[in-house]
């Protein structure tokens, strides 16, 4: 039987949504899934996990040497914890992309990233070229290791009856590893922008921080949304990194996506192109963002937005 | 301090991409090649570490075809101090780059390695990582801000919800996101004195690395082309198509 591990991403309150679109896929790949929680505030998620329809088992290190998703002890207790494991899977986040790529060199494995779909149960999806391209690759090692772009599959939600069983590990293997310093978290009432069902983004003909505020957060407010924004408000100062939708900063594929005052870079695109229904405001007819949206309005944004926001 | 800075030669970023006809691969032939920009971002840092004091040598290597003495030549141009070319013209998996980094590392011993976080042509996001793994070091990814006091390296770093702050002691690895600094364009003076700089090359396999792919590529396609859409020509058009025909709202 094919076994997995997939290592969680989690914070105090529970679950990352990342972690169940990983679900998802990793039940496409094995019957027999094994969820790996670390860090001091882990126990909460794991009682969540175990009550996912798909999860096996519930593994959990509470060592202070894994807090705040630092890679290297992570890597090597995840590498240590390989041997019985076909695959190793993480989401494709910030947190994911740190850490995977790590364990897959201590065990002289080639990994593959941002799997967006899965064949069978050697063959792989993947997108090269900010998208531009999508390459099939098979993956013929005894173990396999897999990021997965979580915006390519739906979150589980099936929950079972029996709850799969938590172990609780001791060991913990040290790297040389960084120290923590400290950490700005964006706080936000609104959805996750990964896994919102509505985004609202924003481009460089917002032209201010304040417009950000005063026409796209009431939208957001309206539509219970995120709030993104393309690299060219985020370089501007109009929005923060975080909110950056594009190939260099978040992959998404919400319900719908509006694009307001965003012209349709290349690399915004790979960002956003997947999304169920897309509609783009943009004052100029000839914006590459129209090729790509199934609604289209020219206009100026300034009138079409506080109309939207009234009308809705 | 020595800083050891990998570059790779992608095709531009502002190219137009196109897969080729038998779906193999990307068409190269009259493509703009460039430095992969991640890697402009690194060798930047390098530069700027260098110009505080803060290192003695910049070394800027690469792994490809021959043709990559060219960006390591620009490398040059720009201000690093001398180059190595890993010459090679397979398509090595990042993990083989991994340890042909690492097979260089031990014999230059440099205190810092920066690398771009990604290269924009495979996108895959794993050679500093795997590298940083090999030589057991700690690895500080996404980097927006570096500061260096004595051999403590701090590093501020993009993390989906926000910023997070690490530090290390030297040696480490750093990898580098977009808002880590504006990189400088070369001097035409400077163009010139690159060519006299020295660039070593070494072969790929005189390195005692096995090459061989772990992975066979099956096709590389484009990606799927979205039906074309609607011009609504207003508000209330629009919250009606999306309330009706979409049913989102």
């Amino acid at each position: 039987m094919k076994t997995l591990l997939l290592l969680a991403e989690h914070d105090q309150h529970g679950l990352k949504p990342a972690t169940l679109n990983t679900l998802t896929a990793a039940k496409q790949l094995s019957n027999n899934i094994t969820l790996l929680l670390v860090g001091p505030d882990s126990e909460r998620a794991a009682t969540q996990a175990s009550a996912y329809q798909g999860v096996t088992n519930v593994m959990i290190n509470n060592h202070a040497c894994y807090d705040h998703g630092l890679a290297e002890n992570i890597a090597a207790l995840m590498a240590d914890l390989a041997q019985p494991f076909t695959y190793l899977l993480a989401p494709a986040t910030t947190f994911g992309k740190n850490i995977l790529p790590r364990v897959s060199a201590l065990l002289t494995i080639a990994m593959i990233s941002d799997v967006c779909e899965i064949i069978d149960d050697n063959t792989f999806v993947q997108p090269i070229y900010a998208g531009n391209a999508l390459k099939t690759v098979r993956n013929l090692q005894a173990k396999q290791v897999l990021s997965i772009r979580t915006s390519a599959f739906t979150a589980a939600g099936e929950l079972t009856s029996t709850p799969a069983p938590i172990d609780v590990l001791t060991q913990h293997p040290q790297a040389r590893a960084c120290t923590f310093i400290n950490q700005q978290l964006t706080v936000s009432t609104r959805p996750e922008l990964t896994s919102a069902r509505v985004i609202i983004a924003g481009g460089r003909a917002l032209q201010s921080a304040d417009n950000f505020d005063t026409l796209l957060a009431p939208l957001a407010t309206k539509l219970n949304a995120a709030i993104g924004a393309s690299r060219a408000a985020v370089d501007a100062g109009f929005a923060p990194n975080d909110q950056q939708v594009g190939q260099t900063g978040k992959i998404v594929a919400p319900e719908l996506y509006i694009a307001i005052g965003i012209s349709g870079a290349i690399q915004h695109l790979a960002g956003m192109k997947d999304s169920n229904v897309i509609v783009a405001i943009n004052c100029d007819p000839d914006a590459a963002i129209f090729h790509c949206a199934d609604y289209g309005l020219v206009g100026d944004l300034h009138q079409i937005v506080p109309e939207l926001i009234e009308k809705l | 301090m020595k800083i050891l800075v990998a570059v790779k030669r992608v095709i531009d970023p502002y190219a137009k991409i196109r897969v080729n006809a038998d779906q193999t691969g990307i068409e190269t032939h009259n493509v703009k090649l460039s430095m992969n920009p991640f890697d402009e971002i690194a060798l930047e840092e390098a530069l700027r570490l260098k110009e505080q004091g803060l290192a003695s040598e910049i070394i800027v290597i690469s792994i490809g075809p021959i043709q990559a003495q060219e960006t390591l030549r620009q490398g040059l141009a720009l201000g690093a101090d001398r180059a190595i070319l890993i010459q090679t013209d397979q398509d090595l998996e990042p993990l083989v780059i991994a340890q042909l980094l690492n097979r260089i590392s031990l014999r230059e011993a440099p205190q810092l390695i920066i690398l771009g976080k990604q290269a924009i042509d495979n996108d895959a996001n794993q050679t500093g990582q795997m590298l940083a793994a090999l030589l057991n070091w700690p690895q500080a990814t996404f980097a927006s801000k570096v500061t260096i006091d004595q051999q403590r390296v701090t590093v501020e770093r993009e993390i989906d919800g926000g910023l997070q702050t690490l530090a290390f002691d030297l040696p480490g690895i750093i990898t580098t996101d977009l808002r880590l600094n504006t990189p400088r364009f070369a001097k035409l003076p400077n163009i010139m004195k690159a060519k006299s700089k020295p660039l070593e090359i070494i072969a790929s396999e005189t390195l005692g690395i096995d090459l061989t792919p772990r992975l066979t590529t099956l096709s590389i396609k484009p990606p799927p082309i979205r039906p074309k859409g609607i011009l609504v020509h207003s508000v209330d058009e629009l919250i009606d198509k999306l309330r009706f025909e979409a049913k989102v709202i």
